[in-house]
C-alpha cells in the first residue's frame, strides 16, 4: 500500500502523487493577515485577470465586507472583523495557550490534558483552537508529529491590548494536499497541476457538483446564471493563476497586493516565511499570532495556502477543523480491491466523453 | 485523423501511460489546459503607463493584443509602486473596456427629454459657435472704475486634475486667450 | 493613507516593519488606523488646538531643534511694534476690518532696520469689489505662492539670535500658543492627556540630528474654513523640530487625482498662471510694471526674484512673435480678475444667469462638490453644457434623473440647457504626462487608439481652438486679437492628431536667439526677461533638458538608489526633496551620518549628495551676500528656503496668509461647540455667502442648535474614486461598496434607534438624504466641554441618477458653502445634522421635511454668517456651550 498510503491523507507531495515528473516545486500562497490593509486589490485583480463576473451589488452590513464568502464568482474574499478589547484579550489568551503547547517543556502537560476529541485541526500547533488543544495532545500521543510548531515562544513583555482593532484577511482556495474536490471529481475536470495546485478545467467540467459538497472549506461552487454568463453552471474556484505561474508570472492577487500581505512562491519557502513571521510577532509581544494550514498532519494534509491569523479561525469565517471528506476512502478501497480503481477510471472516461461543448 | 494520437489521448490509456493511475494529474489534462498561455505572454506589445486614479502615480503595464487592451497590471520597475496596484488601479482594464463606457457623442436639445445622436464633427462645430456667441455676450472691457478687464463672464470650466499636463496647458492657454477666467478644477475641492 | 492611497502606504508599512512608529489621527477608525501603532480619534475641525498644543509643548519643554531653528527659520526675526496677537484681541489679530471681514496685513510685517521705512507689506491679496453675493472678505491670493513664499520688498530684517527679544517670532509664538495645553486638547479635541503625551513623546523623540518625523495629510486638513492654517500649524511644528528639507521629514500632501498636482502647476485654476505666477488683478495689476512689481522684488532673496523672466517667457510661448518689448509682451492680452472667481462663486453666477456655457472635464460637481442641490440648479440655468467624461455621470443627466426632478423643483421639459456629451480618451489611449503627488512627472505612452467618438482633451481643445480661430479669422475686433495671435500651430502625427511631445516642449521652453536658438532650455535659470526665451511653465523647465523627455525616464527602481532620480522627472530640476540644503547643518555637513542627504563638498567646491541639491550649487555655506543683494546671489550659504523672500522657513508669516500670521483655533462654520479660547467663534476672514439656499444650523449651543445636534464628516473609501465617475460604473468596484452608508457609534445608534443594515435619514439645514446604517465601534463619541458629541461618517461616492451600476443619495448634498479665505476651498469635512431611523420622504415631502427643520431651528440668512463675534452677547452664543 506504499503508493496508496498517502494519496488521501497525511503528508505527501501531491504533484508527485499525481504522476507529475516535471520536478517543479509545489507552489502556494502565504497570506499574512497582520499586514493586510483590507484594500481588496486582490479581489479585483483576481476577477480582472480571470474574467470572473460581478457577484452581487448588495450591502451586507458586515463592516466593510460586501463580498461575503468565497464562491464561484469570488475567488478572493477579504474578511473584516471588528473587535473590542475583551475579544482581543480572548484572542491573545488562546494564542498564548497555543504557544505554551508548542514549547517542548509544556507539551507533556498538554498531552496529559488531552481529551477524547478526535479533531485534527488545519491549524498548526499555534493555530489550533481551544477545542482542538485536546486533539493536539492526542495526536502527539498517537505518534503523528507536528512539523511546524513554533520555536520562539513568547516575548517577555506582551504588547498592550488596544481598546479596539480591525482585522482584515484575504481568503482564497486552500489548494489542499488532499483535495476532496479533486478526489470526488468524476470527469477529471479537477486536476492536480505540476505545481501541486488544484485547478478546474472549464472545458471538461460537466457541472455535476460533487466537488461542491466535498470541499471542507466551502470554496468551490457551480457558477449560477444564464448561458450568457461565462462558465455558468460549471464548478469555479481559484486556479492559483495556473496560466500565469506556468509562465513564471505571479498570480494576479499577489502581484497587486500593496503591502505584500499576499505572498506567492515555493510552498516550502512560504511555510518558512510564515513561521518566521509568527516568531517575529511573538517576539513583539503578540502571542495571538498563529498559522493556519501549515501543518501537513492536519485534516487535509496541509494546504497550499498558508495563513497567519491573529485570532481563532472561526473569527475570520474559516473552519477550525476541516477534514478531507474522502479521508475514509482507503478503507473502502481496501475492501473493494484494485478493481475499484479501474472502475473509477472507466467512470471518469465516460464523463469526459460527456464534456461540455 | 491520427488514430495513434487519438488512442493515446484516451484518458485510461493516458492514466497508465503517465503513471497517473488515479486520474488526478497529467492524464486528465485537456488540450486547452495543456496549451494554456497567459495573455500577458501572448500580447502583441506591452506599454508603460501610469494609473489614472489617485496621485500616488503607480506604474502600469498595458498589454495590447490585436489593438485592444487585454490586461493592465502593476509595473514592477516603478520605484514608486514596485508592481503593486490598489483595487481601483487593478480595475483599470475595466475602466478602459467597460461595456458601460460611452463611446458615442450624446446630445440633449433644450427642453429635450432624451439623448439624441450627433456626429462629433457637428458637435465640436456647434460648441465653437456657442463659445463665440457666449463669449461676446458676457464680455467686459472695463470695470466700473475704467480699469481694463478684457474678459468674458459667460464661459466657465471645471476639471483638469484627471488630465495630462499638456492638456491642462492647452485648456488654460485657450481659455485665457479667449478671456474666460472662471476656470477651475478638483484642486479647489 | 491606507484607505485612499494603498500603494503609497506600502512605504509606511515597510517603515513600520523597520521600527517606525505610525500614529493615525482621524475622527474615525479607518483602514489606516487598523495598520497603525495607535489611532487617536479627534473631533473634526479641532486640529489647530491639537497641533498648537504640540507647538506649545515643544517650546515650553525646550524640545525644539535649536541649531536648526536659529539658523534656518525666522524664529529670531523681529516683528514690528504694531502687531497685536489674538491673545490680546480675543481671537482677532491686529488689522482686522469688520466692514470688509478681512485683514490689512501691514501690522504683521517684519521690523526693519530703519533704513527703509516704506515697508509696504500687504500688496498681496488686496480686496476687490464684491461679486456674486460673496460677502466682505473677497481676497484670493494664498495659493499664488505654491512654489514659494510671497514677495517681500527686500530682505533687510532685524534678528536676535538669542531668541530673547519679546518681539522675535520665537517669543510671539510662545505667547500665542501658551494656552494650548493638553487639558484644552482633551476638552476641545476629545484626545486624552495620555494620548496627547503619547504623540508628543513620539514626535520629539523622533526628531533631531539623527531622526526625523513626517506628517501626512489629505483633504481632512484642507477642507475647512481655516484649512490652510491647519497645514501651517504642522509647518511650524516641523520647522521647530527640524524636519523640513530632510529625508524622512516634511509634510506630505496626499492628493487624490492622477494629475491634481500638475493641474495646479499648470493650472486650470482661475487665480494663477502656469508656474504659480499670479493672474492679473484689476486695480493692482493694471499695468505690466505694476504686475512685475507685485509678483517679485529684485531685492528679495532667492529665485522668485527672477519672476519677470518666467512671466516674459510664458507670454512669448503664448503669443510668439506678436509679444514684444514694445507691447509689454502682450501683457494686455491677459484677462483680469476682480475678486475670487472660484467654482462656488461661478455656480452662484450661473444661478444669476451670468454664466451661459460650462465645460465639465472629468469632474462631477452634481455629486462631488459641496451643496449638490445648488450645483444642479446652477447647471439647469446654463444655455449650454459640455460634459467630457468616460461615463454618463450625474452632472450630464441631471436634467432627467436628478433629485430636483423628483422633488418637483425642476421639470425636464422646462430645463433649457443644451447638453453636449463628448466621450474622452482614457489614460491608455493618449500619451502625455501626469504629475503625481510628489511633483514627479511621468510620461504615459499611448497603448491603443481611442474607440468610437472618443478623443483626448488635447485633441478636442486643439480642434476647438482651431475652429474658433477659423470662425474669427476675419474679425477686426481687438478683443479677438489674443485668440488670433495665439501660437496654435502644433505638429500633428500621421493620423492628424496633435503631438503631445510638442506641447511638453513648449512647456519646457526653448532658446529663441543665439547659438542655441531652437534648443530646449536646460533650466529655468536660462530664462530671460528680454524675449530671447520661451517657456510655458518655468518650474517644468528642464523636463526636456538636453532635448530629452526626462518624464519618460524609466530606469527600474531596483537598479537605482532609493532616491531614484532616473525614474520620471520631478520639478524643479528633478529635485525629489525640496529645500534639501536643510539636510545639512549651517556648515554644510550632514546633521548626522544616518540622515546624510545633501552636503557641501569642499574638495569640489559644490553641494552634492543623493539628490539634486536645492541650492545654488557653488554657493559656499559661509557665503554672506553684500548689503542689498537680491535674487539667488542674495541667498546666504545658510538660507536653505530658497523660494522664501528671506531664505528662511516661516514660523510666522508676515505676508501671504490672509487670515492671520499664526494659526489660531476657530470653530467650524457649523459646530455644536463654543470656541473655548476666544470670543471669536469662527475664522473672522472666512468667506460666507448669506443666501436663502445656503442656510446654516445655529452653532455653539445657540437656540435651535439642538435641532441639528450631530457632527458629520465626509470622506472616501478605498473601493471608490471621488464622485464615482471612474468607479461606480465598473462592476468590480461597484460590488465592493454598492450602497451609500453612514457610520455611527453603538451609543448614537442606541440614542436614535438606528439599526445596523437599516436605513437612516440625515437632515442638515440644506437638505435631507438617506443612507444605510453601519453601527460600528470605529466611531467614538467624545466628551467635549462636558457634553457628549457624536460624529457621523459619510463616504461621498454615490449620487442620484440612472446610469451608474450603483447609485444613492450624495453625502455632499448635506453641505453648505463656506470657504477658506486663502484658497477658496469649502468646509466639507465638518457640518451639523440630525439623524433618525428610516428612509427619507419622497417628492415634495422631502422639501417640507427640510423646511420644517429649518423653521424649528429658527435659522435665518444671517445665522452663522456673522464674521466678527468678539462683541457677541450671550444671547447669540451661550458662553457655557450648553444647549438651551
Amino acid at each position: 500500500m506504499g503508493f496508496w498510503k498517502n494519496q488521501l491523507t497525511g503528508p505527501t507531495d501531491p504533484a508527485t502523487d499525481a504522476a507529475w515528473d516535471t520536478g517543479k516545486p509545489r507552489k502556494g500562497f502565504f497570506t499574512d493577515t497582520s499586514i493586510c490593509i483590507g484594500c481588496k486589490a486582490c479581489e479585483v485583480a483576481c476577477k480582472e485577470w480571470n474574467a470572473v463576473p460581478e457577484d452581487g451589488l448588495g450591502l451586507l452590513g458586515s463592516s466593510y465586507d460586501n463580498t461575503g464568502a468565497l464562491g464561484a464568482s469570488t475567488w478572493r474574499h477579504v474578511a473584516f472583523v471588528e473587535q473590542d478589547g475583551d475579544r482581543i484579550a480572548t484572542a491573545r489568551e488562546s494564542g498564548r495557550r497555543l504557544v505554551d503547547l508548542g514549547m517542548p517543556a509544556l507539551r507533556a502537560t498538554a498531552e496529559a490534558a488531552g481529551g477524547s476529541s478526535d479533531g485534527s485541526g488545519v491549524t498548526d500547533l499555534r493555530g489550533a483552537t481551544p477545542t482542538e488543544r485536546t486533539a493536539v495532545g492526542q495526536r502527539e500521543s498517537t505518534g503523528q508529529p507536528f512539523q511546524d510548531g513554533g520555536s520562539a515562544g513568547v516575548a517577555v513583555a506582551e504588547a498592550e491590548i488596544p481598546d479596539f482593532r480591525w482585522l482584515m484577511s484575504s481568503d482564497v482556495c486552500k489548494h489542499c494536499t488532499h483535495a476532496a474536490c479533486l478526489d470526488v471529481c468524476p470527469t477529471g475536470a479537477l486536476f492536480r497541476t505540476e505545481f501541486g495546485t488544484v485547478v478546474v478545467q472549464d472545458d471538461v467540467c460537466n457541472g455535476c457538483g460533487y466537488c461542491v459538497a466535498a470541499c471542507p472549506f466551502g470554496v468551490i461552487e457551480r457558477r449560477p446564471g444564464e448561458d450568457t454568463v461565462k462558465n455558468a453552471g460549471i464548478a469555479q474556484k481559484c486556479t492559483l493563476c495556473y496560466d500565469r505561474i506556468g509562465h513564471d508570472q505571479t498570480p494576479a492577487c499577489a502581484q497587486a497586493c500593496p503591502t505584500t500581505s499576499i505572498k506567492f512562491g515555493d510552498l516550502a519557502q512560504m511555510q518558512d516565511a510564515a513561521r518566521e513571521r509568527v516568531d517575529v510577532l511573538h517576539d513583539l509581544g503578540y502571542p495571538e499570532a498563529r498559522l493556519y494550514g501549515a501543518n501537513e498532519n492536519d485534516g487535509v494534509g496541509g494546504t497550499g495556502s498558508v495563513f497567519l491569523l491573529l485570532d481563532e479561525p472561526e473569527v475570520y469565517g474559516l473552519p477550525p477543523d476541516p477534514r478531507v471528506t474522502t479521508a475514509a476512502l482507503p478503507d473502502m478501497f481496501r475492501k473493494a480491491g484494485f478493481a475499484a480503481v479501474a472502475m473509477l477510471g472507466l467512470a471518469a472516461a465516460s464523463f469526459v466523453g460527456g464534456r461540455r461543448r | 485523423m491520427d488514430v495513434k494520437r487519438t488512442l493515446l489521448s484516451w484518458p485510461v490509456v493516458r492514466q497508465v501511460a503517465t503513471g497517473d493511475l488515479l486520474g488526478r494529474g497529467p492524464a486528465v489534462t485537456s488540450r486547452q489546459t495543456r496549451e494554456l498561455a497567459p495573455r500577458t505572454s501572448t500580447a502583441d506589445r506591452v506599454v508603460q503607463s501610469v494609473c489614472p486614479y489617485c496621485a500616488v502615480g503607480c506604474g502600469q503595464r498595458v498589454f495590447v493584443k490585436d489593438e485592444r487592451v487585454v490586461q493592465i497590471e502593476g509595473d514592477p520597475d516603478s520605484p514608486i509602486s514596485r508592481g503593486r496596484l490598489c483595487p481601483k488601479g487593478s480595475a483599470s482594464e475595466q475602466l478602459v473596456n467597460s461595456p458601460g463606457r460611452q463611446t458615442k457623442v450624446r446630445y440633449r436639445r433644450p427642453g429635450g427629454t432624451e439623448w439624441e445622436d450627433l456626429d462629433r464633427d457637428t458637435a465640436v462645430d456647434l460648441i465653437a459657435e456657442r463659445f463665440i456667441e457666449s463669449r461676446r455676450r458676457g464680455w467686459q472691457d472695463h470695470d466700473e472704475n475704467g480699469r481694463p478687464l478684457r474678459r468674458t463672464m459667460a464661459i466657465a470650466s471645471l476639471g483638469g486634475a484627471t488630465l495630462d499636463n499638456e492638456e491642462n496647458y492647452l485648456i488654460k492657454k485657450l481659455f485665457t486667450a479667449a478671456g474666460a477666467i472662471q476656470i477651475e478644477n478638483q484642486a479647489r475641492i | 493613507m491606507a484607505e485612499c492611497h494603498p500603494v503609497g502606504f506600502q512605504w509606511v508599512a515597510e517603515a513600520r516593519r523597520r521600527g517606525a512608529k505610525v500614529i493615525h489621527i482621524d475622527p474615525r477608525f479607518t483602514r489606516t488606523s487598523a495598520s497603525a501603532d495607535k489611532h487617536i480619534p479627534i473631533r473634526a475641525g479641532s486640529d489647530v488646538v491639537f497641533l498648537g498644543a504640540l507647538v506649545n509643548h515643544v517650546l515650553a519643554k525646550e524640545l525644539y531643534f535649536r541649531d536648526y531653528v536659529v539658523a534656518y527659520t525666522n524664529a529670531s526675526t523681529l516683528v514690528n511694534e504694531d502687531y497685536r496677537d489674538t491673545e490680546a484681541l480675543d481671537g482677532l489679530f491686529s488689522g482686522y476690518d469688520p466692514e470688509k471681514g478681512a485683514y490689512s496685513l501691514k501690522s504683521w510685517a517684519y521690523e526693519t532696520d530703519g533704513s527703509d521705512d516704506q515697508n509696504r507689506a500687504g500688496s498681496v491679496g488686496e480686496a476687490g469689489p464684491e461679486e456674486h453675493g460673496a460677502m466682505k472678505s473677497d481676497h484670493s491670493a494664498g495659493d499664488q505662492h505654491g512654489s514659494g513664499g510671497p514677495a517681500l520688498e527686500h530682505a533687510k530684517v532685524l534678528r536676535d539670535e538669542t531668541l530673547q527679544h519679546p518681539r522675535t517670532v520665537f517669543q510671539i509664538l510662545k505667547r500665542h500658543y501658551a494656552r494650548y495645553t493638553p487639558e484644552l486638547v482633551a476638552d476641545t479635541c476629545g484626545i486624552s492627556v495620555d494620548d496627547f503625551h503619547y504623540v508628543a513623546k513620539a514626535i520629539t523623540e523622533n526628531s533631531g540630528r539623527d531622526r526625523t518625523t513626517s506628517w501626512v495629510y489629505s483633504v481632512g486638513w484642507t477642507q475647512h474654513t481655516l484649512g490652510a492654517q491647519f497645514i501651517r500649524t504642522s509647518a511650524i511644528l516641523q520647522l521647530l523640530l527640524g524636519n523640513m528639507g530632510r529625508p524622512g521629514g516634511g509634510i506630505m500632501a496626499l492628493r487624490g487625482h492622477a494629475s491634481i498636482q500638475g493641474s495646479t502647476d499648470i493650472p486650470t485654476l482661475y487665480n494663477i498662471l502656469p508656474g504659480y505666477l499670479a493672474m492679473p488683478m484689476a486695480g493692482t495689476h493694471d499695468t505690466w510694471e505694476q504686475y512685475l512689481d507685485a509678483i517679485a522684488s529684485k531685492e528679495q532673496k532667492g529665485f522668485w526674484a527672477n519672476a519677470d523672466a518666467y512671466a516674459v517667457s510664458l507670454l512669448k510661448s503664448w503669443w510668439g512673435d506678436t509679444a514684444t518689448a514694445e507691447n509689454n509682451w502682450c501683457y494686455d492680452y491677459l484677462p483680469r480678475l476682480s475678486g475670487p472667481h472660484g467654482t462656488y462663486q461661478t455656480v452662484m453666477s450661473m444661478l444669476e444667469d451670468e454664466v451661459e456655457g460650462y465645460f465639465l472635464l472629468g469632474q462631477n460637481p452634481a455629486v462631488g462638490s459641496a451643496h449638490g442641490r445648488m450645483q444642479r440648479l446652477g447647471l439647469s440655468h446654463l444655455k449650454w453644457l459640455v460634459v467630457r467624461d468616460l461615463n454618463l455621470i450625474e452632472s450630464a443627466t441631471f436634467w432627467k434623473d436628478g433629485p430636483e426632478i423628483a422633488t418637483g423643483e425642476l421639470k425636464t421639459e422646462d430645463i433649457q440647457t443644451e447638453v453636449f456629451f463628448l466621450p474622452p480618451a482614457s489614460h491608455v489611449e493618449k500619451a502625455g504626462t501626469f504629475t503625481q503627488t510628489q511633483r514627479l512627472l511621468q510620461w504615459r505612452h499611448k497603448a491603443v487608439a481611442p474607440p468610437g467618438d472618443c478623443q483626448s482633451e488635447l485633441e478636442f481643445f486643439y480642434e476647438l481652438g482651431r475652429r474658433i480661430r477659423q470662425k474669427l479669422k476675419d474679425s477686426t475686433d481687438p478683443r479677438d486679437r489674443p485668440l488670433l495671435d495665439l501660437t496654435w500651430d502644433y505638429p500633428v502625427d500621421e493620423t492628424g492628431e496633435i503631438d503631445p511631445t510638442a506641447v511638453l516642449l513648449e512647456i519646457n521652453g526653448v532658446h529663441l536667439t543665439g547659438a542655441d536658438a531652437g534648443k530646449p532650455l536646460d533650466t529655468y535659470i536660462d530664462m530671460r526677461a528680454d524675449g530671447s526665451t520661451t517657456g510655458g511653465c518655468w518650474i517644468y523647465t528642464g523636463v526636456f533638458g538636453g532635448g530629452v523627455n526626462h518624464a519618460a525616464s524609466r530606469v527600474p527602481g531596483r537598479e537605482q538608489n532609493e532616491v531614484a532620480l532616473d525614474w520620471g522627472w520631478a520639478w524643479p530640476m528633478n529635485r525629489r526633496i525640496l529645500y534639501n540644503r536643510a539636510s545639512a547643518d549651517p556648515d554644510g555637513k550632514p546633521w548626522s551620518e544616518r540622515k546624510a542627504y545633501v552636503w557641501w563638498d569642499e574638495a569640489s567646491g559644490k553641494w552634492t549628495g543623493d539628490d539634486v541639491p536645492d541650492f545654488p550649487v557653488t554657493t559656499r555655506p559661509d557665503y554672506r551676500p553684500g548689503e542689498g543683494t537680491g535674487g539667488p546671489q542674495g541667498l546666504a550659504g545658510d538660507d536653505p528656503f530658497i523660494m522664501q523672500a528671506d531664505g528662511k522657513g516661516w514660523l510666522f508669516t508676515p505676508k501671504g496668509m490672509l487670515d492671520g500670521p499664526l494659526p489660531t483655533h476657530y470653530e467650524p462654520q457649523e459646530s455644536p461647540v463654543r470656541n473655548p479660547l476666544y470670543a471669536q467663534q469662527s475664522n473672522p476672514a472666512r468667506k460666507v455667502f448669506p443666501r436663502k439656499d445656503n442656510l446654516w444650523a445655529p452653532s455653539a449651543g445657540a437656540p435651535g442648535s439642538e435641532v441639528y445636534p450631530y457632527v458629520f464628516t465626509t470622506y472616501r473609501l478605498t473601493e471608490h474614486h471621488t464622485a464615482g465617475g471612474m468607479s461606480r460604473w465598473l462592476p468590480y468596484l461597484a460590488e465592493l461598496q454598492p450602497e451609500f452608508f453612514c457610520e455611527v457609534s453603538p451609543e448614537l445608534a442606541a440614542e436614535r434607534g438606528l439599526e445596523n443594515g437599516g436605513w437612516a435619514t440625515l437632515v442638515s439645514a440644506r437638505t435631507a438624504i438617506e443612507a444605510r446604517v453601519l453601527v460600528t465601534e470605529r466611531m467614538t463619541p467624545m466628551t467635549i466641554g462636558g457634553r457628549t458629541i457624536h460624529q457621523i461618517g459619510l463616504p461621498y461616492h454615490w449620487g442620484v441618477g440612472s446610469e451608474a451600476l450603483v447609485t444613492g443619495d450624495a453625502a455632499n448634498d448635506l453641505l453648505g458653502v463656506a470657504l477658506d479665505p486663502n484658497v477658496q476651498i469649502q468646509e466639507s469635512k465638518v457640518g451639523s445634522c440630525d439623524i433618525k431611523p428610516g428612509r427619507r420622504p419622497r417628492g415634495e415631502e422631502l422639501l417640507r421635511l427640510v423646511a420644517e427643520y429649518q423653521s424649528r431651528s429658527g435659522t435665518t440668512v444671517m445665522t452663522g454668517n456673522e464674521l466678527d463675534t468678539t462683541g457677541a452677547d450671550a444671547t447669540d452664543i451661550d458662553s457655557t456651550g450648553q444647549e438651551h
